[in-house]
C-alpha cells in the first residue's frame, strides 16, 4: 500500500514536473537575430531602411495591422474604420483603458498628434509621403477619445491599408518617441554593436486564453552586414533566425538541417535590366536608337534565358518574372500575363527585322556600328553579377558583346539619377506594399523615380502617356474592381514595351532554429518574426 | 661661457621642436584637406540613396538634394570646420546622424586596443622568428618561416577575419597575422645582413656572449630601421582594422570608417583621415627621433 | 643553386609554360559556361571542377596566372624602383629633402586612396576592354605601394650616410651620384627584396579587391584574386578541398619568388 502510494506521488510529481517545464516553455526567453544595417533613427515618423523598419515593426503600435500570412487587413489599436465613398476620409473607433509603456494613457488625441506631426511639410518621409495625394492640409476631427476622423484633401487610395506603417506616437509621454505601444520597447542601443528590445509590460493584446502578449521576455538584434558571419553564428547556435537568406546558403543549410531552411515560395521582390533611354544621356546616338526601340528591348527580352538564371544563380528558389508585380500579389498580379519564353532565334530574327545583322558572329546595325553595351550592377551583390555574367553569355549567342561593370553603390546611383552615363543596368526592386499606389513613382514619366527616362516634361511616347492616364485613374478611384482594370492594363502595357526587362521574381527564404516556436514564415516582410508576440524561445 | 652656451642650445632645440610641432599640425591640416578633396571629387559624393526611394514625393526628394548641396564648395566646408573644430565641434555624421565627436570618443577605445594587442602579437612572433632564422641559419627552419609568411600574405584579410569569426579567436589575432607577414620579411632581412657585418662575425668567432653581440651590437646597428618599421605598422595595423571590424563585428573606428566610406560621409571621413594622419605622424616622428638618439650614439 | 633554388626556378618555369600554352591545355577557355555542371567537384572533363557558373576552374586558374603572373611582378617593380628613389635618395640626402619626402609619405599612408580609385574607375569609360582595366588597376597599385618600403629606406640611407665606408669614400672624392648608385643603394638590397617580395601576393589581392569599385579584371577574364575570393564563402569551402588549389598554388609561386630572391641577395653580399 505504501509502495504503490509512494509510486503514484513519484509518477505524479515528474508528471507535475514535466507540465510545468512545458509551461515554462511557453513563456519567457529570448530572441536573438541580426540586423543587415545600422538602425538610422528610432522615430518612427522618419524611419526609411529597412533596419529602421523592422525595430518600428517590433515596437510602435499601429490602428490597424495588415496580416502577414493572410494579407488582410486586421484590427489593432482601432476596433473598427470606414473610409469615406469619396477616399477622402476615414473614421476609426479605437480602443480604450490602453496606455503607452510608460503608462501614459492612451487616446484619440495621441492618433491626431501623431498625424499632425506625419503630415507636415517639413517631413520628408516615404510613410507620411504615401498619404500625400494633393496639396493642402490634412484635418483631424476628434469626436470622443476613442474616436477620431481623417480628412484628406483629395482621395488617398488603399487609405486604410496604409495605416499599417503608421506607428502612434505619445503627444503628452516625457519619453517621446521612446513611449510605444507595441509588443517590445527599446531598452538598450549600442550603436555598432546591438539593439535590445525588451518586452512592453503594458501591451494591451492577450492571447486566447487570456495570458499577456509577447511571450518573449526580450529580443536582441545585433548589427552584422556580413552574411557568412551570419550564417556561421546561426549554425553555431548564437542566432534564432536568419529573415532573409541568400540562396546558396538555403541549400547547405537544408541539406544538414532541413527543418531549419524554409521556402514560403514567390516574393514581391523582383530583378529587372533595363536601358538606358534618356534624351541627354552622354552615349553614342547610336545606341540611344538601339535602346528606344521597342522591338531592340523585346529582342533582348526573349534572347535571356530566365530559367538559368532561376536555376543556376538562384538554386531553383525564384521563378521567372512575368511583369512587374509578382503572383504572389494575389490581387493584383494580371493573371493573363506569363513570363516570355526563351527563343534566341526569334529575337535574332526580331532584330534582322530592324535592320540588323549577324556578321562573323558579331551583331552589326544598319550603319554598320558592332552591338556593344555594358551592364552596370551593385558590387557586393554575388546574385546581380552572377546574372550579369549570364545574360552576357546569352547574348554573346546572337552576336551582342556585352562589358560587365560592377560599381560601387553611390557612383552607380549617380549615373543612374544625375549623369546618365550608363546603357544598361540591373537592380532589383524589393516591394513592401501589395498596392500598386505606392509605385506611383514609379510609372508617372514626369516622377524622378521613372528609372529608364526620368523627369519627363511631356510623355515622350504614346504608351507612356497612357500609362500616366491608367496611374491617376488608380490613384483616384476608390472601388477595387475599377483599380485593377486600370493596374492590369499598365501592366500588359509594361509587358508589351519592356521599358524594365523583368528577370526573376525570388523566393522567400529563411532560416528559424528549432528552438523557436510559432515561427511561421511567410512572404511579406518581416518574414519570420511578423507574430514576434507569439513567438517563444525554448531551452534556454 | 658655459651657461650662454646651455642657453643656446635650450633655445635651438625649443626652436626645432617648435618647428617640428608646426610641421606635424600644418600636414595634419593638409591631410584633412586632401581627404576632402578626394571624397568631394569623386562620384556619387552627392547622390543620397534614399532618393531611390518610390514612396517619397518629388518635394521630399528635392529637399534631399537640397540639404546635399551644402557641402558642394569644399574649401568652404573645410574653413567651417576648421571653424567648429576650433570650438570643439566636430560636425554630424550624415549617414548616422549622430555627433561625430560622440561617435570618435565611445568607438576608439575599442580599436585601440585591438590594435595594441595585434601590433604586440605581430612584432614579438616577427622578432622571434626573425632572431631565430639569424641566429640559427637552419634552411629547414627558415623556409618553414617563409612558408608561414607566404601562407598568410595570401590569405585574402577578409578569410582571415572569417577564420578568426569561425575559431571564436580575438579580432587582434587576425590584425596581427595581416600584420605578422609584412614586417617578419623586413626585419628577417635587416637582422641577416646585420649578422653578416664582418665586426659581428668577428666577435661571434671570438666567442663573444650572443646575448651582447644581439644588445649590443646586431640590434643597434639596425634599430633606425626596426623603429621605421615600428612606425609604419602602425599604419598597416591601422589599415588591416577596417576589414577586420567589419567582419567580426567589432564597433571600432575602423567599421566607422567603412561605413563612412560607403557612404560618402564627408564629416566623419575628415574627422578619421585627421585622426588617422595624427596617430601616423606621432608614431614615425617618434620612430624617426628615437632612431636619431640611436644614430647619434653610433657616431 | 642549391636543391631549393633549383625546384624554386623548375616550379616557376613550369608555371609560366603551363600559363604560355593555356588555350591548349584548356581549349574550352575561361568562359564557357557549362550550365548543366555547376559548382561540381573534379572530373575528367573539369580537372578541378566547375565554378558557379559552370566553367572549368583549371582553364581559370591558368588564364589567371597570365595576368596576374605578368602584371603584379611589373607593379611590385615600379612601387619597388619608386621607394628606392623617394625613400632611399631623400634619406642620402638628409636634412629638409628627407623631412619633406617622409612627410609626403605620412600623408600618402594616412589618406583614404579608395576615392581615388573610384574616380579613377569613373575617368575610364564603361565599354574598356578587361585588359586596359586590369593594366590601370596593377598601375595604381604601384604607383599607390610604396609607401612601407619608404620610411624603412629612408632610415636605412641616413645610417648609411653616416657609415664609415661612406665617409671613406667621400674622403678619397667619389661623387655624390656615383656613391649613391654603386656603394650605397647595394646596401638598400635588403628592404629592396623584401618590399618586391611581399608586394607580389598584396597586388594580387588587392586586385581582387578593387574589384567591388569596378577596377581590376571585368568579368568573364579570371584573375588569381578573383579565384581567391572563392575562399571567401568559408561556410562551404571545408567540404570542398579543390578550391584551395589557387591558394596553394600563389603560396609556391610566391616561396619561389623568395628562393629566387634570397640567391640573388647572396650573390650580391
Amino acid at each position: 500500500m505504501k509502495k504503490a502510494c509512494a509510486q503514484a506521488i513519484a509518477v505524479a510529481s515528474i508528471c507535475i514536473a514535466f507540465l510545468a517545464t512545458l509551461a515554462m516553455a511557453q513563456t519567457g526567453g529570448e530572441l536573438r537575430f541580426c540586423l543587415r544595417m545600422e538602425p538610422k533613427t528610432f522615430d518612427p515618423l522618419k524611419v526609411e531602411d529597412e533596419a529602421s523598419v523592422q525595430v518600428r515593426y517590433l515596437t510602435g503600435g499601429t490602428l490597424v495591422r495588415i496580416n502577414r500570412q493572410t494579407q488582410e487587413l486586421a484590427p489593432e489599436l482601432a476596433l473598427a474604420w470606414k473610409v469615406s465613398k469619396d477616399g477622402r476620409q476615414i473614421s476609426f473607433r479605437l480602443r480604450s483603458g490602453i496606455s503607452f509603456s510608460d503608462g501614459t494613457p492612451f487616446s484619440a488625441t495621441d492618433v491626431a498628434y501623431t498625424m499632425q506631426q506625419l503630415m507636415d511639410p517639413a517631413l520628408h518621409s516615404p510613410t507620411g509621403d504615401a498619404f500625400r495625394s494633393g496639396t493642402g492640409s490634412v484635418e483631424t476631427k476628434i469626436v470622443s477619445p476613442t474616436q477620431i476622423s481623417i480628412t484628406f484633401p483629395a482621395p488617398v487610395a488603399g487609405l486604410d491599408r496604409l495605416f499599417d506603417q503608421v506607428a502612434i506616437l505619445s503627444q503628452h509621454s516625457p519619453k517621446r518617441e521612446l513611449a510605444v505601444l507595441g509588443p517590445f520597447m527599446l531598452a538598450d542601443y549600442k550603436p555598432g554593436a546591438s539593439v535590445l528590445l525588451k518586452k512592453n509590460p503594458n501591451y494591451w493584446k492577450t492571447d486566447e486564453e487570456g495570458r499577456k502578449l509577447p511571450y518573449l521576455d526580450s529580443i536582441r538584434l545585433d548589427i552584422q552586414p556580413n552574411r557568412d558571419v551570419e550564417m556561421l553564428r546561426f549554425k553555431r547556435g548564437e542566432l534564432d533566425l536568419i529573415n532573409s537568406l541568400d540562396s546558396e546558403y538555403f541549400d547547405k543549410l537544408a541539406a544538414t538541417s532541413p527543418q531549419v531552411a524554409h521556402d514560403a515560395g514567390p516574393s514581391l521582390d523582383s530583378e529587372q535590366l533595363w536601358f538606358n533611354e534618356v534624351a541627354r544621356a552622354p552615349i553614342p546616338d547610336s545606341k540611344k536608337a538601339w535602346f528606344r526601340s521597342t522591338n531592340f528591348r523585346l529582342a533582348i527580352s526573349d534572347a535571356i534565358n530566365r530559367e538559368d538564371l532561376s536555376r543556376i544563380v538562384f538554386h531553383r528558389h525564384a521563378q521567372p518574372a512575368a511583369g512587374p508585380f509578382s503572383p504572389a500579389n494575389k490581387f493584383w498580379f494580371n493573371s493573363k500575363l506569363t513570363p516570355p519564353a526563351y527563343d534566341s532565334n526569334a529575337a535574332l530574327k526580331m532584330l534582322q527585322g530592324e535592320g540588323f545583322r549577324l556578321e562573323n558572329g558579331t551583331l552589326k546595325d544598319k550603319s554598320g556600328n558592332a552591338v556593344v553595351f555594358s551592364i552596370i550592377t551593385n558590387a557586393g551583390s554575388k546574385i546581380r553579377e552572377r546574372m550579369a555574367v549570364l545574360i552576357q553569355d546569352d547574348l554573346q549567342k546572337i552576336g551582342i558583346h556585352v562589358n560587365v561593370v560592377t560599381l560601387d553603390f553611390p557612383s552607380l546611383i549617380e549615373r543612374m539619377t544625375q549623369s546618365f552615363d550608363y546603357e544598361a543596368i540591373i537592380l532589383g526592386l524589393t516591394n513592401v506594399d501589395l498596392d500598386p499606389n505606392g509605385e506611383m513613382n514609379v510609372w508617372l514619366s514626369s516622377s524622378e523615380n521613372h528609372q529608364w527616362n526620368p523627369q519627363q516634361k511631356t510623355p515622350e511616347t504614346a504608351w507612356e502617356a497612357e500609362v500616366d492616364r491608367l496611374m491617376r485613374v488608380q490613384a483616384s478611384s476608390v472601388d477595387p474592381k475599377k483599380r485593377k482594370e486600370a493596374f492590369d492594363r499598365v501592366q500588359e502595357i509594361v509587358v508589351e514595351q519592356e521599358p524594365f526587362i523583368f528577370l526573376i521574381n525570388k523566393n522567400s527564404l529563411s532560416a528559424v532554429s528549432t528552438r523557436v516556436h510559432g515561427a511561421v514564415p511567410v512572404i511579406l516582410s518581416p518574414q519570420t518574426f511578423w507574430n514576434a508576440e507569439r513567438l517563444t524561445v525554448a531551452g534556454q | 661661457m658655459m651657461l650662454k652656451a646651455k642657453l643656446l642650445k635650450a633655445r635651438m632645440l625649443k626652436a626645432k621642436i617648435a618647428g617640428h610641432v608646426l610641421t606635424l599640425a600644418a600636414t595634419v591640416l593638409l591631410g584633412g584637406l586632401l581627404s576632402a578633396v578626394l571624397v568631394r571629387l569623386a562620384p556619387g559624393f552627392d547622390v543620397d540613396e534614399r532618393e531611390l526611394d518610390p514612396h517619397l514625393s518629388a518635394q521630399s526628394v528635392q529637399a534631399l538634394r537640397a540639404a546635399r548641396e551644402q557641402d558642394q564648395n569644399i574649401f568652404r566646408f573645410y574653413l567651417s570646420y576648421m571653424n567648429r573644430v576650433a570650438h570643439g565641434d566636430l560636425g554630424k555624421s550624415f549617414s548616422l546622424g549622430q555627433p561625430v565627436r560622440t561617435l570618435l570618443r565611445d568607438r576608439a577605445p575599442t580599436t585601440l586596443r585591438l590594435l595594441a594587442l595585434g601590433l604586440a602579437m605581430a612584432w614579438v612572433a616577427a622578432l622571434a622568428l626573425a632572431l631565430s632564422a639569424a641566429w640559427l641559419k637552419a634552411s629547414i627552419f627558415d623556409a618553414a618561416s617563409t612558408l608561414l609568411s607566404a601562407a598568410l600574405l595570401c590569405l585574402p584579410a577578409a578569410v582571415l577575419a572569417l577564420l578568426s569569426v569561425l575559431w571564436n579567436i580575438s579580432g587582434s589575432l587576425a590584425i596581427a597575422l595581416i600584420v605578422f607577414p609584412r614586417i617578419y620579411r623586413y626585419s628577417r632581412n635587416l637582422l641577416t645582413r646585420s649578422y653578416s657585418l664582418p665586426h659581428i662575425v668577428t666577435a661571434r668567432a671570438k666567442g663573444l656572449g650572443e646575448a651582447r653581440i644581439l644588445l649590443w651590437h646586431a640590434i643597434p646597428g639596425i634599430a633606425p630601421q626596426l623603429l621605421a618599421l615600428a612606425g609604419v605598422s602602425v599604419s598597416m595595423a591601422v589599415g588591416a582594422a577596417i576589414p577586420v571590424e567589419a567582419l567580426c563585428g567589432l564597433p571600432g573606428v575602423g567599421q566607422l570608417a567603412w561605413q563612412a566610406a560607403l557612404g560618402r560621409d564627408l564629416p566623419l571621413l575628415v574627422n578619421i583621415t585627421i585622426l588617422v594622419t595624427l596617430v601616423t605622424l606621432l608614431a614615425n616622428s617618434g620612430a624617426d627621433v628615437i632612431g636619431q638618439v640611436f644614430r647619434s650614439q653610433e657616431s | 643553386m642549391n636543391l631549393w633554388q633549383k625546384l624554386a626556378s623548375a616550379l616557376l618555369a613550369g608555371v609560366l609554360c603551363a600559363a604560355a600554352t593555356a588555350s591548349w591545355l584548356a581549349p574550352r577557355g575561361y568562359a564557357g559556361q557549362d550550365r548543366e555542371a555547376i559548382s561540381e567537384p573534379p572530373s575528367r572533363a573539369h580537372w578541378l571542377g566547375t565554378d558557379e557558373l559552370g566553367r572549368d576552374r583549371f582553364a581559370r586558374v591558368l588564364y589567371g596566372t597570365r595576368i596576374s603572373l605578368l602584371l603584379a611582378p611589373a607593379a611590385a617593380l615600379l612601387s619597388t624602383l619608386m621607394a628606392a628613389v623617394i625613400g632611399g635618395l631623400a634619406g642620402y640626402l638628409g636634412g629638409t629633402w628627407a623631412r619633406m619626402a617622409m612627410a609626403v609619405t605620412d600623408l600618402f599612408l594616412s589618406l583614404p586612396w579608395l576615392f581615388l580609385l573610384i574616380t579613377a574607375r569613373a575617368l575610364m569609360p564603361l565599354n574598356v576592354s578587361p585588359l586596359f582595366s586590369v593594366v590601370v588597376t596593377f598601375l595604381l597599385l604601384g604607383l599607390l605601394g610604396w609607401t612601407t618600403a619608404a620610411r624603412v629606406l629612408c632610415a636605412s640611407a641616413a645610417s648609411l650616410r653616416s657609415a664609415d665606408f661612406v665617409r671613406q669614400a667621400r674622403a678619397v672624392g667619389v661623387s655624390g651620384q656615383r656613391l649613391f648608385w654603386i656603394h650605397v643603394l647595394p646596401n638598400l638590397k635588403p628592404v629592396l627584396f623584401a618590399q618586391f617580395w611581399i608586394s607580389i601576393p598584396v597586388f594580387i589581392l588587392s586586385e581582387a579587391n578593387l574589384g567591388i569599385l569596378g577596377l581590376g579584371v571585368a568579368e568573364p577574364m579570371p584573375s588569381w584574386g578573383s579565384l581567391l575570393k572563392e575562399l571567401e564563402g568559408l561556410v562551404s569551402v571545408g567540404e570542398e578541398p579543390w578550391k584551395f588549389v589557387p591558394l596553394a598554388l600563389l603560396v609556391l609561386v610566391v616561396m619561389s619568388f623568395q628562393s629566387l630572391l634570397a640567391r640573388q641577395e647572396e650573390m650580391t653580399a
